[in-house]
């Protein structure tokens, strides 16, 4: 039953020739759609393995953020981390 | 002419006096935040960004707006003089500062966690930047 299901969702989209009979068969749509289902099945197929061989490279859809902090070494902020403490203690009004 | 300036020195004294407890009340009225600072902070409207400045976690009301931006302006003017003294970058002082301060949030304050999104302080160390101290 449950792979009764799973075919006939299959053949929808890609039916292979093999199948098509079995398809046909259950098909409530007739013979000639089931034809015009099998031939479109076929292209798709065809167009997938052609598309599987290409490399496609997209341009990304967001902009590309530079983060400047990333120029902010860690031993600098260690060296200052004294001091800001210091002028944070002395500057309560503005922290 | 001798007696003028005697008369002179007690009122230089006297302003000079006057000056010195100006000088005296003015940091000391300057020692704690402004109540619609605080109260903006406490709210969560207003919390502590990575690059050590304010940010508004919320569209602020324009009291609010013109208060924090006067308060960054401050933190830039501090943390240039500070960075000069130290041979270090305004922006290597004020991230430094910024770490800092987002330890120094008390629980229901907000701050800006290293994913960019605002975080709320709870009484668990606060979420930083892997190079701050």
């Amino acid at each position: 039953m449950t792979h009764r299901e799973l075919t006939d969702r299959l053949r929808l989209a890609t039916s292979l020739p093999m199948n098509e009979r079995n398809g046909q068969a259950r098909s409530r749509r007739g013979r000639r759609q089931g034809w015009q289902v099998a031939r479109a099945a076929l292209v798709m197929v065809g167009g997938s393995v052609t598309l599987g061989g290409c490399i496609s490279v997209n341009a990304p859809d967001k902009p590309i953020v530079i983060e400047l902090n990333i120029n902010i070494k860690q031993e600098v902020i260690y060296r200052l981390a004294d001091d800001a403490g210091k002028t944070i203690d002395k500057n309560p009004e503005i922290f | 002419m001798f007696a003028a300036l005697s008369h002179i020195r007690p009122l230089a004294a006297a302003a000079a006096a006057l000056a010195l407890g100006a000088s005296l009340a003015g940091p000391l009225a300057a020692q704690q935040r402004d109540p619609a600072y605080a109260a903006a902070r406490a709210a969560g409207q207003v919390g502590e960004k990575m690059d050590g400045y304010l940010g508004f976690v919320v569209s602020p009301s324009a009291g609010v707006k013109a208060l924090v931006e006067d308060l960054n302006i401050k933190r830039k003017a501090v943390y240039a003089q500070q960075a000069q003294a130290q041979h270090a970058t305004v922006e290597e002082y004020a991230f430094t500062s910024g770490c800092l301060a987002i330890s120094r949030t008390v629980p229901g304050e907000k701050y800006q966690a290293p994913d960019g999104s605002w975080a709320t302080r709870t009484s668990a160390p606060p979420q930083r930047d892997p190079r701050c101290p």
